[in-house]
């Protein structure tokens, strides 16, 4: 038979029902509803970390005590050395295939005045090495940035972000201008390009002072992050190896343990980003799974019932010449068909909700093209697997039993 | 020769018991034939129907149906001849109730392969033959009794079979209705069809040639009417 007599049935059949099938397509349409909607918010996270990533120099690497991305107990690194700025100058000095280093440190939480004007307390205090500006892509729009002079003297200096600019000087130029942050006055020496924001928290919200400066009134004694700049992209591993040679010898690291810091670079954040998504996304497969075989299920009664229904049908259609496949293709291309009505539906929903909840809160979404395909592969799946056994019933009814059927 | 049945017997298990509706009936029927089957209720007239219109095998016996040996004939080769050499009319029409009059007669045409506009074309004529052209977008329950038994006769002349077999066709309709569908039937044997048909009523078997007569699964007489 035609496939177009197959489909033609199965829609008449679908429309005829809409509650039944809408019923029927719950369980389809939630779990597809989840995956895409989950995949998509994961596809937008992963995008905004690809392209924020990129800004970073493909040839910077960092230095810390925690690892980038930290799951479970944290005892076990909280219990090593602090990351110094003795190592930061060693590293400078011993390894060859490195240009430049930038020890950093930060604040969360600083809210900056001038006059009678203040902040939100929303800014990132960063304190640092005038290599801070190139690791991290950031150009000065106006002023200058943080120089070598500042950090060996000193200085009561401070960059500053655009929406403390615009928070503080609404009418002024800032440069020259003192604010006071944390009870000490530092003076304005240059304003950051706009940056826009990552993962839905403000890049501009910044303030960014000489790392000797920051030491002087938040301590000596916290673990700093190093930016470690490589000669040349090609040199990234070289570099990495001779910072780890360098950083086990100062810290005097036995020969058979461990190496007690972390080096990460935009690829291994990536990279570990990406180990942790695959299990997210591996969790979620399982699930949905779980939830499409329920689906399925419901899906095969349906289809029974709808076999038993139409059995005069199947008989009359017996009787005019139809074969046995041409029915048991009938009925399977009606559990293929409602099981992917479900599946768009879901898709729609979960695109839907992952655009929602990206208008409407700082998590970004990305319309997940592989998953869309994977979902109406699953659930034709679904609906050939959960299928067969109400269509192969269908197929083998006696054609004289199937026209007396009342 | 167009069908041969030779010593055909069908049995149904009933429980413990076995129910013989035909045994070992012989009978002969030519191209372009009009028979009536008659006989009372039980006698064994649908059994013989619907092997005569391969839906059913008979248990035991030799069927041959231009010339092919149809009781070792498999499902698949059953629906073929059913599509192509035979048309069903039954007493409670069989149509399908969502479809359009032009749908369903459509229908052994969609099973046999054959190109939509064709097929169209070919049921369109089809309904000319019956009266109902202006009535092929109609459906069942937007048409009365005969009409619905007229596009049944349009489903199963749809495909030049060889036979046309009508059990009890105007079982379900009154005198007058009736009486259209037989002059239908006798138009058909007109243009040179074969027909065989069941009937309860003396006056529509004297529509045919020839009237067969059954009892308790047998053929008590065999007679020209
Ligand atoms: N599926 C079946 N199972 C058991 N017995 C059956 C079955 N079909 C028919 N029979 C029996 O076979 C016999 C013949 O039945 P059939 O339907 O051929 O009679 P009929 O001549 O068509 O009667 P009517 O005029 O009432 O339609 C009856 O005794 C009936 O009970
Ligand atoms: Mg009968």
């Amino acid at each position: 038979m035609q496939i177009g007599e197959s489909i033609f049935i199965a829609v008449d059949v679908i429309r005829s029902h809409k509650m039944r099938s809408f019923l029927t397509l719950l369980g389809v349409i939630i779990g597809v509803t989840a995956i895409i909607g989950m995949q998509s918010l994961i596809d937008g996270f992963q995008k905004n970390l690809e392209s924020e990533l990129e800004q970073l120099g493909t040839n910077v690497f960092y230095v810390n005590k925690y690892p980038a991305i930290q799951m479970g107990d944290d005892e076990e690194y909280r219990n090593r050395k602090d990351i110094t700025l003795k190592e930061a100058v060693a590293i400078e000095q011993y390894c060859p295939s490195v240009v430049q280093v930038g020890p950093e440190d930060g604040q969360f939480g600083i809210t900056a005045k001038y006059k009678d004007r203040k902040t939100s307390p929303t800014n990132y205090l960063v304190a640092a090495f005038p290599a801070y500006f190139p690791n991290n892509g950031l150009f000065v729009a106006e002023g200058r940035a943080i120089t070598e002079v500042d950090v060996d003297n000193n200085r009561q200096v401070v960059v500053v972000g655009i929406n403390v600019v615009e928070e503080l000087f609404p009418y002024q130029d800032p440069i020259g201008e003192d604010i006071i942050f944390d009870g000490h006055r530092y003076q304005v020496i240059g304003v950051l390009e706009e940056q826009g924001s990552m993962f839905g928290q403000s890049q501009d919200d910044i303030l960014i002072i000489p790392l000797t400066t920051f030491q002087k009134y938040y301590g000596r004694n916290r673990s700093l992050t190093i930016a470690v700049q490589a000669r040349s992209p090609e040199l990234m591993e070289t570099a990495q190896e001779e910072v780890i040679g360098v950083l086990r010898t100062v810290r005097k690291v036995p020969l058979d343990e461990p190496n007690d810091f972390e080096i990460f670079s935009s690829e291994t954040l990536m990279e570990t980003f990406n180990d942790m998504t695959r299990m997210i996304r591996i969790g979620a497969i399982v699930i949905v799974s779980f939830a499409l075989l329920v689906a399925g299920i419901g899906i095969m009664n349906i289809m029974l019932v709808s076999v038993r229904e139409r059995t005069r049908e199947i008989g009359i259609r017996l009787a005019i010449g139809a074969k046995r496949r041409d029915i048991l293709f009938q009925f399977l291309v009606e559990a293929i068909l409602l099981s992917n009505i479900g599946g768009i539906i879901g898709i729609l929903i979960g695109i839907g909700i992952s655009q929602l909840v990206a208008l409407i809160s700082p998590i970004p979404s990305a319309i997940p093209v592989g998953m869309i395909v994977i979902g109406f592969v699953f659930c034709s799946l679904v609906g050939l697997i959960f299928g067969v056994y109400p269509a192969n019933k269908a197929s083998k009814m006696d054609p004289i039993e199937a026209l007396r059927y009342e | 020769m167009l069908i041969d049945l030779k010593g055909i017997v069908k049995d149904y298990q009933v429980g413990l018991e076995k129910v013989h509706a035909l045994c070992t009936i012989d009978l002969q029927i030519n191209k372009g034939e009009y028979v009536a089957i008659m006989g009372p209720s039980g006698s064994g007239k649908s059994t013989l129907m619907n092997i005569l219109g391969c839906l059913d095998t008979p248990t035991a016996g030799i069927y041959k149906l231009n010339n092919a040996q149809v009781s070792t004939m498999n499902d698949d080769e059953l629906a073929e001849i059913r599509n192509r050499e035979i048309g069903f009319v039954f007493q409670t029409f069989n149509l399908l109730p969502r479809a359009t009059a032009l749908h369903n007669v459509e229908l052994p045409l969609i099973y046999n392969g054959t190109p939509a506009a064709q097929r169209r074309e070919m049921a369109e004529k089809s309904l000319e033959k019956v009266g109902l052209k202006d009535r092929m977008n109609h459906r069942p329950n937007e048409l009365s009794g005969g009409q619905r038994q007229r596009v049944a006769i349009a489903r199963a002349l749809v495909n030049n079979p060889s036979i046309i077999l009508a059990d009890e066709p105007t079982g379900n309709l009154d005198t007058r209705t009736g009486d259209e569908i037989m002059e239908i039937c006798e138009d058909l044997h007109d243009a040179g069809n074969t027909i065989i048909l069941v009937t309860h009523e003396e006056y529509i078997a004297e529509h045919s040639d020839r009237i067969i007569r059954l009892r308790d699964g047998m053929v008590e007489r065999d007679e020209a009417a």
